[in-house]
């Protein structure tokens, strides 16, 4: 033995601490945010949002208004990537106890995905349940337990248009897939105006046309959802649900996409519509806010009418419902009051007004009481006669099954851009919603 | 009893084990369990091959493979062919060749993510720099990215780009090496450049052309940084490959198949890589 024992002492004690502070820079950042501990007043918590601008204003404006009533609480904001990234996020931090103790997320089948018994705080106990829209509270609700507070208002997805272009040409919003494809044809003629915006530079906005048009497969298949959830009906087998990949296909195939629809994002495309460059751009009344803010133009230049199908007496909307707010398992104590509190004022009127302050309005409100102000935007206004008449509006499937596959957006991209046919699209889809099901432990899978 | 000599005690060894223990051996052999199984980060059930069938019944899978394989020949042979002719360049006597040659390594520095984002502006199909200098010679571009017949291209020209200083450098050091007396012998003898090129540097820089090949082959095999950031494996599925496909189940939630696909793309890059390089190093030193 050539070493000294002491020498031998001293490195492992170097080898030991290097793993040591190897540990510690992993939890880094859980103990310093407790805010006040026991005997103090004051409370902080934290508040998970999307990173997108309008998450950030909206979640900043609800904050400010909360606190100003409630003045023990502090609540500080945390941002995380929107899409499946945040999935993942989401998921991994539930998974390893790590999640703030507000976040906002999905309803409908992303938010099945996330284990809710398991991970969140059921709230079935509020009082302000029964203020909330039944519509909403059944996206939130896992084996009977009600687990989110909405974050928004309800939004539609259709066709916004160009109600310049449309006074330009005479035209009248159209009611039936047939009457659409006659506005393009007389848009196209007319030259100089796109008759479809499409921005595939920027996935999801392709999906429009089939997640859009899900009244109008409700309204032939009327159990359409509960078949497609026990593997009972497909997209590429049922008549009607094939409609929206055929539809993709048809509006390329007659070249009424704008010429730059492989490369374009959303902004392109909202700045065509609101330039009136574009006449028809398929999307959620979700974006019209952020269009308004960069396009003050666009409140009165755009509208929005459901997406047509082939029944002019069917026509009608398909909703989707809003994010909600959870709170997570690991909220504990004083931070789990506080963040009771917090979702306790997204579900008041005073809570709807904080959020109608902060960006234009996406749609109605789920929380009873709540208004939407005067000055909402035309495409906004547009919806209400959608929502007012009876069998006017249907949820969008993904708020009806839990059955909803990852790869769609790529899929109608391929569609849309003539690479693959709408049939092979629709069947395309089927397999990857397989996995999703069998992901989730669905019966008949 | 036979005492093996051993220069340090066995406790010396105890918290590298440790430490490898921990974050190898133990990840390696729970991503093994985990890709049998179907995996949510909350539970798993087992579910024995069911994931690798999935896997392989994956219709981006098929076109991930075949674009897998594309792209690591295309890159990799680009890499070969320019790094040489760059070095013997470079090693010729010309003006400012250290400038040059450090010139021809800058993009090795840059973050990958960076030029992809760079090259997806140059390469905007309506308002990008590239279609814009092709235009003023009358070239109508094509949608460099959005094209499927040309995305996955796109991207390897630009890897090719990225990567071509490291084989450069590589064939340097192996040029350079080459004893001058071979090259004056050869010139005694009569040869021109070309020869010299072919009988003497081509074969006696095979070692670089053996480690570009092997690096530039991996490299390839396992990109995903580059096409990540450019196309995302679009437009639709046309430049997916296998690590955009993982990447993209892993995105999904399907942890169990995304870890099966990991499984897969290690299988396939040992199956690939390791009867290449045997093959390529015994013809060395038959040499």
């Amino acid at each position: 033995m050539t070493f000294r024992p002491g020498m031998r002492g001293a490195a492992v004690l170097a080898a030991g601490s290097l793993a040591l502070t190897a540990c510690s820079a992993g939890s880094l950042g859980s103990s310093d945010d407790s805010g006040g501990g026991p005997g103090s007043n004051t409370v902080t918590i934290t508040y998970l949002i999307g990173n997108q601008d309008q998450d950030i204003k909206t979640a900043n404006q609800l904050v400010k208004d909360f606190t100003a009533k409630n003045p023990t609480i502090t609540v500080k904001t945390e941002t995380r990537p929107a899409g499946s990234e945040g999935d993942n996020i989401v998921k991994t931090r539930l998974a390893t106890g790590d999640m703030p103790d507000v976040f906002n997320y999905n309803t409908g089948s992303l938010f099945q995905a996330i284990a809710p018994q398991k991970n969140l705080v059921p709230l079935s106990d509020q009082p302000y349940l029964k203020d909330l829209d039944e519509n909403f509270t059944k996206t939130v609700t896992a084996d009977g337990q009600v687990y989110g507070v909405p974050g928004g208002g309800f939004m539609g997805g259709g066709v916004l248009y160009s109600i310049p272009v449309y006074t330009k040409l005479g035209l009248k919003p159209p009611t039936t897939w047939a009457e659409f494809m006659a506005n393009n044809a007389k848009i196209k003629a007319a030259g100089g105006v796109a008759p479809v915006i499409q921005t595939y530079g920027e996935t999801w906005t392709s999906q429009l046309f089939v997640l859009g048009d899900f009244h109008n497969v409700a309204a032939a298949e009327p159990d359409f959802a509960d078949r497609y959830t026990k593997n009972q009906a497909k997209y590429a087998t049922s008549p009607a649900a094939l409609k929206g990949f055929e539809h993709t296909q048809a509006v390329h195939d007659a070249g009424y996409e704008n010429k730059d629809f492989a490369s374009a994002k959303l902004p392109d495309g909202l700045r065509m519509l609101a330039q009136g460059k574009g006449a028809h751009y398929p999307n959620l009344s979700g974006v019209v806010a952020n269009m308004v803010s960069t396009h003050p133009e666009a409140a009165k230049n755009v509208g929005l009418f459901a997406l047509p199908g082939d029944d002019a007496s069917k026509n009608g909307l398909t909703v989707w419902t809003p994010g909600a707010n959870y709170i997570p398992k690991t909220t504990t104590g004083d931070k789990l009051e506080a963040a009771k509190k917090f979702l306790a004022f997204f579900a008041s009127p005073e809570g709807c007004a904080s959020l109608s302050k902060a960006a234009a309005p996406t749609g109605p409100y789920a929380v009873k009481g709540c208004t939407l102000p005067d000055d909402v935007p035309q495409a906004i206004k547009d919806m209400q006669p959608y929502l007012d008449k009876e069998g006017g509006s249907s949820l969008a499937l993904e708020f009806l099954s839990p059955v909803k596959g990852p790869s769609l957006e790529q899929i109608t991209v391929e569609v849309g851009s003539g690479i693959r046919k709408a049939k092979d699209g629709a069947a395309r889809y089927d397999e990857d919603v397989k996995k999703q099901a069998q992901q989730l432990g669905l019966a008949g899978w | 009893m036979v005492r093996v000599y051993r220069p340090y005690s066995n406790w010396f060894y105890l918290p590298t084990a440790l430490i490898y223990g921990v974050l190898f051996l133990v990840p390696t052999f729970a991503s093994l369990y985990f890709s049998l199984t179907r995996w949510s980060l909350f539970e798993s059930k087992f579910i024995g091959f069911d994931n690798f069938k999935l896997f392989f019944q994956e219709p981006a899978l098929v076109k991930g493979f075949t674009n897998t394989l594309i792209y690591a020949v295309v890159t990799s042979g680009s890499k070969v062919v320019l790094g040489l002719l760059l070095a013997v360049l470079l090693t010729s006597q010309i003006v400012a060749r250290g400038y040059l040659r450090s010139v021809v390594f800058f993009p090795v520095l840059v973050s990958t993510i960076g030029i992809g984002l760079t090259f997806t502006v140059l390469m905007n199909p309506e308002r990008g720099l590239i279609n814009g200098a092709l235009s003023v010679i009358g070239i109508d571009g094509p949608g460099w990215l959005t094209d499927p017949k040309w995305a996955l291209l796109s991207v390897a020209a630009v890897d090719v780009w990225k990567g071509v200083g490291l084989a450069t450098l590589i064939y340097i050091a192996g040029i350079v090496s080459i004893p001058r007396e071979y090259v004056e012998a050869a010139r005694v003898d009569g040869a021109g450049s070309w020869e010299t090129f072919r009988r003497i540097v081509l074969p006696l820089s095979r070692p670089a052309t053996v480690t570009v090949i092997i690096l530039s082959l991996i490299g390839g095999l396992r990109s995903f940084d580059l096409i990540w950031a450019m196309t995302r494996g679009g437009p639709g599925f046309t430049s997916d490959v296998i690590a955009s496909v993982i990447y993209k189940q892993y995105q999904a939630g399907f942890y169990g198949l995304s870890t099966a696909g990991n499984v897969v793309l290690f299988v396939v890059v040992t199956a690939v890589v390791l009867p290449l390089s045997w093959f390529l190093n015994r013809r060395e030193v038959e040499l």
